[in-house]
C-alpha cells in the first residue's frame, strides 16, 4: 500500500470565544487518509469547521489536539510544494495574469517561466488574456488565474477552500468539467473544501461527509463512477442522494427527513 | 388636478412617467442639453471670468491704491518674466521641495511598512508620531533657522518635516489593512522576508501610499511658501514677502500668489497621474 498524502491523526481544534473563558469546539477527533493522485472532497454545513481543517492540513493553523502529516511528515508551515487556492481569490491585483502564473516559479530561467507560464495559460483557458490584470477579467476567469498560478508551481498537492463558491451556476458548472479535465491531465492530489453536495458528488474521488461544528467525520463516500460524470445517470443521482441524507436533508424541496 | 395622479397605475401613466424621467434622445442640437461638453467648459470658464470681473470693479469701486486689479497682476507676471526672476523663484522653490519631498518618500515610506508591519515597533513609535504630527511645520521655522541657519537647509527641513508625516502614517495603515490573502498566497510560495516585504507588503499597500504621497505633496508646497517668507533670499514666498516690504509691490505679491495655485495644481496634476499606473489602479476601483 502506498503511503498517504495527507493524514490526520485524532485531530481537534478549539477556538477562544469572545468573552474570556468561553471556548468553541470547532473539530474534535478527526482522524483520516488521502492518498496520493486522489481527488478528496470535504462536504459538511456551512461553518461546520472544514475550511479550518483544511487551513491545519495547509500550514496556516496549528491544531489544539492531533497532529497533520503531509507525505509522513508533520505540518508546521505552509509550504511552496503544497499550493492553496483562496475563496476570496489570492491572486495579485497589481501583477498582470502571466506575472501572477510565472509568481511561483522565481527560480526558474526566463526561458522555463514563458514555457510553463504558456502551458497553464492554454490549459485553464486564458489564452489572449496573458498581459490583462485581474481586475480587468471576471470572477471566474480570475479564479482560472489562481489555479494556474498553483499548477505551474508543480506542488503535490492542492487545497481548495469553496474556490467557485463566489461564481455564478453556469460558470461554476464549467470550471468543474475544467477542473476535471486539468486533474486527469495532472494527477495531482486535490483537497477541495465544499458545502455544495452536488459539487462534490461531480468531482470527487472520495467524500469525507462532516457532521455540523463541532466538526467530526460522519462518513466516507466512495464515488466510484466515471468520468467525465453523467448528471443523469441513476448511479450519480443515488450517490447525490445518498450524501443528502447524511446530511439531514432530502433531495426534494420541501421534504422532511427524520434524522436518524 | 394634475391629469397625471388620475393616470397613476395604468400603463399608459407609467408610460407617461418615462417619457418625462427618461425623454427620447434628440435630434435637434439647440439648446444644447445640460451635460453637453459646451456647457461643461462654459460654467467654470463662466465663473472665473465673473470672479475676475468682480475683483476689477471691487478695485475701482474701492478706489484702491495698493490692491492690484487682474490686469495688474498679469502685467506683474510679464514683469516678472522679463526681468527673469519668474523662472529663477520657480526653480528655486520647486528645488526645496524637491529635496524635502524625496527625503520624506525615501525615510517615510520603509518607516511606515516597518511600524505597518511589526506591531512592537509600532506600539514603541505611535504615540511619538501622533505627538509631533499635528505641530504645524510653520512652528519649526525657529528652530530650523536655530539648526540650520538661514541657508537652503532650513526650508528643506521644514518641507521634510510637513510631508514625512501624512506618508508615514498612509504607509503604516496601508500595510495594517493589507487583505490577509495577499500575505497567505505570500506565505504558501515560501518567500523570504526581503522578498515578502518588496514583492507583497509594498506592493498590495501602494495604491494607499500613493494617496499619502498627494497629500503630502500637497502639504509641502503650502510649507515651502511660508517657509521661504522667512528662512531664505529667494523662491516664490520670498518674492512675496520683498515685493511687499520694497514699494508695497502688491501687483506682485498676487503674481506670487497666482504662480503658487497655478504650480501647485500642476504638482497634484502629475501626482494623480500615479493613480492611473497598472501597479495601483486596482487598489481605487468602484
Amino acid at each position: 500500500m502506498s503511503e498517504a498524502a495527507v493524514s490526520v491523526c485524532e485531530l481537534g481544534m478549539i477556538f477562544p470565544g469572545k468573552r474570556p473563558g468561553e471556548t468553541i469546539p470547532v473539530l474534535e477527533n478527526i482522524t483520516a487518509e488521502v492518498l496520493p493522485g486522489e481527488f478528496v472532497c470535504f462536504v459538511g454545513p456551512s461553518g461546520c469547521g472544514k475550511s479550518t481543517l483544511l487551513n491545519i492540513i495547509a500550514g496556516f493553523l496549528s491544531p489544539t489536539a492531533g497532529v497533520a502529516f503531509v507525505e509522513g511528515i508533520r505540518v508546521t508551515r505552509p509550504d511552496p510544494r503544497r499550493i492553496f487556492v483562496f475563496q476570496e481569490n489570492g491572486v495579485f491585483p497589481w501583477l498582470s495574469v502571466r506575472e501572477n502564473i510565472s509568481f511561483g516559479l522565481r527560480a526558474r530561467t526566463r526561458d522555463e517561466q514563458n514555457e510553463i507560464v504558456a502551458r497553464y495559460v492554454e490549459m485553464v483557458g486564458l489564452n489572449g488574456f496573458e498581459d490583462a490584470y485581474p481586475r480587468e477579467l471576471s470572477g471566474g476567469m480570475r479564479q482560472r488565474v489562481e489555479i494556474a498560478r498553483a499548477l505551474a508551481a508543480d506542488p503535490d498537492i492542492i487545497y481548495m477552500d469553496e474556490p467557485f463558491g463566489a461564481l455564478d451556476f453556469l460558470t461554476r458548472m464549467k470550471m468543474r468539467a475544467d477542473l476535471t479535465r486539468i486533474w486527469q491531465a495532472e494527477r495531482k492530489t486535490i483537497l477541495f473544501v465544499t458545502h455544495d453536495i452536488e459539487e462534490a458528488v461531480q468531482l470527487a474521488d472520495r467524500i469525507f461527509v462532516f457532521t455540523q461544528r463541532p466538526a467530526t467525520l460522519q462518513k466516507i463516500v466512495n464515488v466510484d463512477l466515471p468520468r467525465p460524470r453523467d448528471l443523469d445517470s441513476p448511479r450519480y443521482l443515488q450517490k447525490r442522494d445518498e450524501i443528502f441524507r447524511l446530511m439531514g436533508m432530502s433531495s426534494r424541496i420541501g421534504e422532511s427527513v427524520a434524522v436518524s | 388636478m394634475s391629469s397625471d395622479s388620475e393616470l397613476l397605475g395604468t400603463a399608459e401613466g407609467s408610460r407617461a412617467l418615462v417619457r418625462r424621467l427618461s425623454p427620447a434622445k434628440k435630434l435637434i442640437f439647440w439648446p444644447p442639453s445640460p451635460d453637453a461638453l459646451l456647457w461643461r467648459i462654459v460654467r467654470p470658464v463662466g465663473m472665473a471670468a465673473l470672479f475676475l470681473t468682480a475683483w476689477g470693479l471691487a478695485v475701482r469701486l474701492s478706489h484702491s491704491d495698493l490692491f492690484p486689479t487682474p490686469g495688474n497682476v498679469v502685467r506683474g507676471i510679464f514683469e516678472l518674466i522679463e526681468k527673469g526672476l519668474l523662472a529663477k523663484y520657480v526653480v528655486a522653490s520647486l528645488f526645496r521641495v524637491t529635496w524635502g519631498f524625496t527625503l520624506a518618500l525615501v525615510l517615510g515610506i520603509p518607516f511606515g511598512l516597518i511600524l505597518g508591519w511589526y506591531s512592537r515597533a509600532f506600539q514603541a513609535f505611535n504615540p511619538l508620531i501622533q505627538i509631533l504630527r499635528p505641530i504645524s511645520p510653520i512652528a519649526w521655522i525657529p528652530v530650523a533657522i536655530l539648526w540650520f541657519g538661514v541657508s537652503d537647509a532650513a526650508p528643506i527641513f521644514l518641507i521634510f518635516l510637513a510631508s514625512v508625516f501624512p506618508v508615514t502614517v498612509s504607509t503604516i495603515a496601508a500595510v495594517q489593512n493589507m487583505q490577509p490573502v495577499y500575505l497567505r498566497a505570500a506565505q504558501n510560495f515560501g518567500l523570504g522576508r526581503w522578498e515578502l516585504f518588496h514583492l507583497v507588503i509594498f506592493r498590495a499597500s501602494l495604491p494607499q501610499i500613493i494617496t499619502g504621497v498627494r497629500i503630502a505633496l500637497g502639504v509641502a508646497w503650502l510649507v515651502v511658501v511660508a517657509a521661504e517668507m522667512i528662512a531664505v533670499n529667494s523662491g516664490l514666498g520670498y518674492l512675496i514677502i520683498d515685493a511687499r516690504n520694497a514699494g508695497k509691490r502688491y501687483d506682485l505679491v498676487v503674481a506670487g500668489m497666482v504662480m503658487i495655485g497655478l504650480i501647485g495644481l500642476v504638482l497634484d496634476l502629475l501626482v494623480r497621474q500615479l493613480e492611473k499606473l497598472d501597479a495601483v489602479r486596482w487598489g481605487y476601483s468602484k
